[in-house]
């Protein structure tokens, strides 16, 4: 097995393993945690998928942005008194049964498909590449992309006001 | 030798824990967290197809677009598990019944 192979299970193993617990966790903070390790995990896939850019937003976005965000949710929608913060689950086994089954169709679907092969991507730093294609050729959704932020952000503070008659 | 189909398998493990998440939760943060774990494994695949496939960057620009799209997410579903917590005090959804007839 290459080092190559090795790292690839590691991080496979790190990235699947703390997404079970983020799934089957009893205690929201857990959760959240393991959440962490997940989004490691797959910061560490994209580096060995050869796309550099993506693992740094990765880490920057998901790690410091949309993990803190989710805290936040943990921290404000529970009492602070309470710190076990439980979640409850329902419907297990039917759910259990349906994931199982759509995992199965997925892995069916991956072997059993004939992917149409190209030359590969070589292991090159992407960051020029991309920078150029979001000015150049991708500039209308990059700044489509731009808009809908500044619109998620003025919505979110607007959903959130506390209203005079309220 | 890692090939396409270890990345897709990959991703499809994580896609499933992310519904199984969302099916079995009744709090609104967590069944948020598996919604992000369903769009890190779409992105996975992206990445993946642009690694093996043609060779181009298309795959991984598509992720950019999906991490945006899930910042953007995050933050207004946030803002309506906020906004529901205080109407309601708790962060449940199957008390979340309010447009109910």
């Amino acid at each position: 097995m290459s080092a190559h192979a090795a790292v690839f299970w590691l991080f496979a193993a790190i990235t699947v393993g703390s997404a079970a617990v983020v799934v089957l966790a009893k205690s929201l903070i857990q959760s959240a945690f393991a959440l962490l390790f997940t989004f490691f995990g797959v910061a560490g896939l994209y580096v060995l998928l050869g796309a550099d850019f993506l693992a740094a937003t990765q880490l920057l976005v998901y790690v410091g942005g949309i993990l803190v965000l989710l805290l936040f949710g943990v921290m404000l929608t529970h009492k602070l008194y309470d710190l076990d913060l439980k979640s409850e689950m329902t419907r297990l086994l039917p759910a259990a049964i349906a994931a199982l089954t759509l995992f199965f169709v997925l892995v069916r679907l991956a072997f059993g498909t004939r992917w149409a092969s190209g030359p590969g991507r070589p292991l090159a730093p992407t960051t020029a590449a991309i920078g150029e294609a979001f000015l150049g050729s991708h500039l209308l959704p990059f700044e489509v992309a731009s808009v809908l932020l500044l619109v998620a952000l003025i919505g979110a503070a607007m959903i959130v006001r506390r209203r005079k008659d309220a | 030798m890692i090939t396409l189909q270890h990345y897709l398998v990959v991703s499809a493990a994580l896609f499933c824990l992310g519904i199984l998440g969302v099916l079995t939760r009744r709090n609104a943060v967590h069944v948020l967290m598996g919604i992000e774990l369903i769009l890190n494994s779409a992105n996975i695949n992206l990445v993946a197809f642009s690694r093996f496939g043609r060779g181009d960057l298309g795959g991984q620009l598509f992720a950019v677009f999906v991490i945006v799209i899930a910042a953007a997410e995050v933050a207004v579903a946030l803002a309506i598990v906020l906004t529901l917590y205080r109407l309601k005090r708790t962060p449940n959804l199957d008390e979340a019944d309010i447009l109910r007839g």
